[in-house]
């Protein structure tokens, strides 16, 4: 990770067979993320913002070209090196369906650091910790039933951040929710990513999220139409 | 023991799915068990009582002696060899001489099978001493179910015919002194029991036998082995030693076929446990295959997940043998001790005695446990491994399998 660089990516392409045919997702994307950035990719439906998020996230391999993730190179990583790379330094937090549904909040929080074998009482002070960034101390034993959309997405963020990833990949983390929800969850990110020092990389096609952003990525059609720095709040 | 946390965490979060697979699955295995137990205690029991009553430690036979062809009796006789002789005399074995004859019950014939042996003798459980302890002429020893198909009773007089080693027939009356109770059929139908002196002289075959039954224990150790291992064995002398093995092994087979219907009952009622179990699998593994996609992305391998899920559908046996054990460890607990009756038991061919006690032993409580935990495991295994082919980025997409 020379220089603070945690995502690289080269000339990325990747092709899916539909039918007979095949769907280029990802153009020949290259790309370059330091430790510590807020970006976002933006862009309109199917313009390849999740794939490119997958590959990122070592979930998916690139059909051609390269992209490195925190100093592994993800097309010719084994799947349990892959999943080690996950459970230590890389944090998801998807649109929908975020939690695991038969654990309470302060399980679904919990799980990661069970995945890296931390002792009980460890577990329990991170634990307590991160519900209380996200302002959910008093829901730990709340199933995902019974919290609302946004209380959930907050479980999830708890969740990514609890073990304090290097990264934290957020596939339109505020699709579900409504004005209010969106920006407490990203100002708890954007404390976490000033507190912390954590990368965020987005994926979102909201103004509100895209407001937030100190970066922003336009992604049309599978390639990268815009590569902006900005100041947050700009408009 | 990370995945087995979240295994039983994540049964007890399906809530009452997980409980309707248990109790499914607590049915075959106390049907199993039940079954099993209610085989073994028979096959103990009949064993028992067919060791303590016929058996004994083994059976020296006469080489031309076949307890299924009647005809071979004729010739199945000869001088007690003197080994087995002062086995005898030190009360280590009993003589037994058979000969067809017949006995005239209210004046109607009915053949039975003249079965002489010493008074004295202690190898068998026969009461024998009821034979001694008498001045008839011609003492009786009958088993119940041969008093109840003759009419007879204690004191009755009826005449015994036999045919001598000549082939002359021969008669004398005699009279029953004692009715033994006894659950072992093949000592007591078609079969009139005398002391063995008196039979011998009056079939003219003084000394002889036709079986000799050595107690048990014997043949093992000390003295007795070599006596029955040593070249002064009577095995070329025309006798065989048929050991206990042997001698059970027909018991154990006529058990065996009378419980197979039972047992196919047992093996459907699992394999449907099992088919519920497989559905379950196959079911969840497609409910949740979001979950499995965000399982692998907060960093389990694929192979974990397979593990977690198998894990998942394997415990549903473990809840079954603890539900199974709550419900129906009484009443194992109950009939281990008080034993039951079965309708017809009589009927059954083999030795029960008029109670069934079942053998639920922890030996096969714990192996039915291990062997359903095995299967299981293995049927919740199948549909798992289909999450190896599964992409995460298509589970978590909530598509494929
Ligand atoms: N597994 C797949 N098989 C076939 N085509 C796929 C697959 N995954 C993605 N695609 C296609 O690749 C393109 C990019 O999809 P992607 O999900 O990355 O878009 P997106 O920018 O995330 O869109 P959205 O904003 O709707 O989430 C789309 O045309 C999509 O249909
Ligand atoms: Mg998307």
């Amino acid at each position: 990770m020379e220089n603070g660089v945690v995502i690289s990516t080269d000339k990325l392409v990747r092709k899916f067979k539909v039918g007979r045919t095949e769907l280029v997702a990802l153009k020949e994307v290259s790309l370059e993320f330091r430790r510590g950035e807020f970006a976002g990719l933006v862009g309109p439906s199917g313009s390849g913002k999740t794939t490119l998020l997958n590959i990122i996230g070592t979930l998916d391999a690139p059909s051609s070209g390269t992209a490195v993730v925190l100093g592994e190179r993800v097309e010719s990583l084994s799947p349990v090196r892959a999943a080690s790379l996950r459970s230590r330094h890389i944090g998801f937090i998807f649109q929908t369906f975020n939690l695991l549904p038969v654990y309470t909040a302060y399980e679904n929080v919990e799980f990661p650091l069970l995945l890296l074998g931390m002792s009980q009482s460890e577990r329990r002070k991170k634990v307590t910790d991160a519900l209380e960034w996200v302002g959910l101390a008093d829901r730990a034993n709340s199933r995902p039933t019974q919290l609302s959309g946004g209380e959930s997405q907050r479980v999830a963020i708890a969740r990514a951040v609890v073990k304090r990833p290097e990264l934290v990949l957020a596939d339109e983390p505020t699709a579900n929710l409504d004005a209010e929800n969106s920006h407490k969850i990203l100002q708890t990110m954007v404390s976490l990513n000033h507190d912390l020092g954590t990368t965020f990389l987005f994926s979102t096609h909201d103004e509100k999220v895209i407001r937030y952003l100190r970066r922003k990525i336009s992604l049309i059609d599978g390639r990268v139409a815009n590569d902006e720095v900005r100041s947050p709040n700009s408009d | 023991m990370i995945i087995l946390r979240l295994a039983i965490r994540n049964l007890r979060g399906a809530g009452l799915r997980t409980w309707l697979n248990a109790i499914a699955l607590s049915f075959a295995f106390v049907a199993i068990i039940f079954g099993q137990g209610m085989l073994r205690g028979m096959n103990k029991q009949a064993e028992d009582a067919s060791t303590a009553f016929e058996y004994a430690g083994g059976q020296y036979w006469h080489e031309d002696y076949d307890p299924y062809d009647p005809l071979t009796l004729e010739n199945a006789h000869a001088p007690v060899p003197p080994v087995l002789e002062s086995l005898a005399a030190a009360g280590k074995a009993a003589p037994i001489l058979v000969i067809p004859g017949s006995i005239y019950p209210q004046g109607r014939l009915k053949p039975v099978l003249l079965k002489g042996i010493d008074p004295a003798q202690k190898v068998v459980a026969i009461p024998t001493a009821a034979l001694g302890d008498t001045t008839e002429d011609l003492p009786l020893l009958i088993g119940s179910r041969t008093a109840t198909a003759t009419g007879l009773a204690v004191g009755d007089q009826v005449t015994v015919q036999w045919r001598d080693a000549d082939g002359a027939f021969d008669a004398r009356d005699g009279r029953v002194v004692q009715i033994m109770e006894t659950s072992v059929g093949t000592v007591d139908i078609g079969q009139v029991w005398l002391p063995l002196a008196q039979l011998q002289e009056l079939a003219g075959m003084r000394g002889e036998a036709t079986l000799v039954t050595v107690a048990r224990g014997l043949g093992r150790t000390g003295h007795d082995r070599i006596v029955l291992n040593s070249d002064r064995v009577p095995n070329g002398a025309g006798w065989q030693f048929r050991d206990p093995e042997f001698l059970l092994s027909d018991l154990r087979q006529m058990v065996a076929s009378k419980t197979i219907g039972q047992s196919i009952m047992f093996v459907v009622l699992f394999l449907l446990a099992m088919l519920a179990i497989f559905d379950t699998q196959l079911l969840s593994v497609f409910r949740r295959r979001r979950e499995i996609g965000m399982l692998i992305a907060l960093g389990m391998t694929r192979a974990q997940v397979i593990v977690l899920f198998t894990l998942e559908g394997a415990l549903h046996s473990i809840f079954a043998a603890i539900l199974g054990t709550l419900y129906a460890g009484p009443l194992f607990i109950y009939l281990n001790r008080n034993g039951f009756t079965i309708p017809g038991m009589d009927s059954f061919g083999f030795a029960l005695g008029d109670r069934l006690y079942p053998a639920f032993t922890a030996g096969l409580i714990f192996g039915t446990t291990v062997l359903v935990f095995v299967v299981t495991a293995f049927v919740a295994w199948l549909p798992a491994r289909r999450i190896a082919k599964l992409k995460p980025t298509d589970a978590l997409a909530g598509r494929g399998t």
